[in-house]
């Protein structure tokens, strides 16, 4: 996912300076000075109006960091106080998986067309030739849009040759797919997480990096403080998010203090068979389509949006799902932690009770940053190797749910729809789908939330292409060493 | 023969993490046009970082030849190949 650097760095020093005090002896006289620690005094004041603004804002980062909505913060408990409440408590699963910084969040106005002064008022009024939904008026020889007929298509903007019409935007509002972002009357940023799937679009695209993910990084870190058998549920899509191989990497999230790493590409596996029967028995029996199940975020918009569709989603459980089973099975008194790509599957995380915890990659990285574990220093890990197919280890790259399903479905054809990305464009697609009761390209669809598959989820670390490659390069690797 | 100036991006895990994963990425294709005279050298951790316990911060660290860049992007290092600062 497109993240803004600069914002998302911001919040993983936070997170490794949260770790660190964790780690100290004095963790809530440690916890009290992170703000006063990034901006000791005299220093330099890089984004706000004044250094105690900064600290303030770095408070609420810890807050969120902590697992606690900012929302309800009364501004003078102490930021130990926080850390004794999340000592103290077990079992923490945070009630909504995102909370928006009061003070961090600029209170932008709504999305909306202005006409500046810039406009001259000509002859020509290319604006409002170019509107298709009858917005633009002229009032006293110049442009007037009407907002409540306006689209925000922009036609306007790349009309005007005097450059006269701007975009005002709210960069979480304009990444939106469902609209679930709105604003109270300061104007600051309020979620509606009756309709929000977690896409977690928001969280990358703020430029004041205001909206945080409510973490559960210090729970999971005291339960190994505790010696509790701690196990880490890695998603297939980690591989290519840290540097060095996936076997290092296994080593490095042991040196942590996991009692084992278990691979959920091993419940993707049961996944692609269970999903595969599902498929042929459906369409055997008239279904016109079936789409996949697997991602968190999509069923969200089922669930909240598109309701009609819900019959033609597979009843297969997750990978995760899967894996926790067979985790929990292996290990009955377990903790299990989900290590996550993304924001939605750690909601799945919390809604399912065999998955105790979730710990998103960037979380992972702050852990591997405080506690100085460089993954390329670690020898390989390669204890019980577990059979994964390449199907399962490519499942998280968009059309690989496709590919493995279909490959296992033995006597029908399975025809090809891939929806990755939920933008408004998709979604109107599905719902088109749910209202005609059929899928006008192909009977298979596999629906992921974010472009380019699980990869690219919001809490990802590397790009793309190189995590396609690495899963590429480890999947060869399985396939010489079993031939 | 004209110099070649090399360019080491650290990807140990701190910097990894902190930005050098999606650099390294950006870099190798804006680094292009200087074709040979330019050499893009991922490499195992500068050890930069472990020398205090906040240094972090300032990740990812790239090499221009003998001068280290603190949170490097690909805007400063393109300053640093072609003015020198």
């Amino acid at each position: 996912m497109k993240t803004l650097n600069q914002a998302s760095k911001l919040k993983k020093e936070v997170l490794i300076r949260l770790v660190q005090a964790f780690l100290t002896d004095n963790f809530e006289q440690k916890i009290n000075d992170i703000p006063f620690d990034m901006r000791p005094k005299g220093s330099e004041i890089p984004f706000r109006c004044c250094i105690y603004k900064e600290r303030e804002i770095i408070r609420e980062r810890v807050i969120a960091g902590l697992g606690f909505e900012v929302g309800q913060d009364d501004e003078k408990t102490l930021l130990s106080e926080y850390a004794k409440k999340t000592i103290e408590r077990e079992n923490f699963k945070p009630s909504t998986m995102m909370t928006v910084l009061d003070t961090a969040c600029t209170a932008c106005s709504h999305s909306k067309i202005v006409v500046t002064e810039l406009c001259k008022g000509c002859i020509a009024k290319a604006c409002q030739s170019a509107c298709k939904f009858n917005a633009i008026q002229i009032i006293d020889k110049k442009t007037v849009i009407d907002n409540s007929k306006c689209k925000k298509c922009k036609m306007c903007i790349s009309a005007c040759p005097y450059n006269a019409i701007a975009k005002i935007s709210a960069p979480c509002e304009d990444v939106c797919p469902v609209d679930a972002i709105g604003k109270d009357e300061k104007g600051i940023t309020k979620i509606n997480f009756d309709k929000c799937i977690l896409c977690g679009k928001c969280i990358a695209s703020c430029p004041f990096a205001a909206v945080h993910e409510r973490s559960q990084i210090i729970d999971i870190l005291k339960e190994i403080k505790n010696k509790k058998k701690v196990i880490a549920m890695v998603a297939p899509a980690i591989v290519g998010q840290f540097p060095g191989t996936f076997f290092q990497l296994k080593s490095a999230i042991k040196q942590i203090g996991f009692y084992d790493v278990v691979e959920v590409a091993q419940g993707a596996d049961v996944t692609i068979q269970n999903e595969a029967k599902e498929f042929e028995h459906k369409m055997n029996s008239g279904q016109p389509f079936m789409t996949s199940s697997c991602c968190a975020g999509y069923l969200r918009l089922v669930e909240n949006t598109l309701p009609d569709l819900k019959p033609f989603v597979s009843d297969t459980k997750t990978p995760l799902y899967y894996t926790a089973e067979i985790v929990k099975e292996k290990y009955p008194d377990c903790v299990a932690v989900f290590i996550s790509p993304c924001i939605s599957k750690k909601y799945e995380s919390c809604k399912n009770d065999k998955v105790n915890y979730a710990l998103n990659f960037e979380e992972l990285g702050a852990i591997f940053v405080a506690k100085q574990i460089d993954v390329l220093n670690c020898q390989p890990d390669t204890d019980n190797n577990e059979n994964i197919t390449p199907h399962a280890r490519k499942f998280p790259i968009a059309g690989g749910v496709f590919k493995a399903v279909s490959n296992s479905v033995k006597n029908i054809e399975a025809k090809p729809v891939i929806i990755n990305n939920l933008d408004k464009k998709n979604i109107a697609l599905l719902s088109s789908f749910a209202k005609n009761k059929k899928c006008p390209t192909g009977n298979l669809v596999e629906v992921m939330c974010c472009q380019g598959g699980c990869i690219n989820g919001n809490a990802t670390i590397s790009t793309t292409n190189s995590a396609i490659k690495k899963i590429e390069e480890l999947v060869s690797k399985d396939e010489s060493e079993n031939s | 023969m004209k110099k070649v100036i090399t360019v080491k991006i650290c990807l140990g895990t701190t910097c990894f993490v902190m930005g050098a994963a999606k650099l390294q990425e950006k870099l190798k294709s804006v680094l292009e046009k200087y074709g040979d005279s330019v050499d893009v050298k991922p490499v195992n951790c500068l050890n930069i970082c472990a020398n205090t316990d906040t240094q972090y911060a300032k990740a990812p660290y790239v090499m221009v030849d003998n001068d280290i860049i603190s949170e490097a992007t690909v805007e400063k290092i393109i300053n640093k190949i072609e003015k020198g600062y």
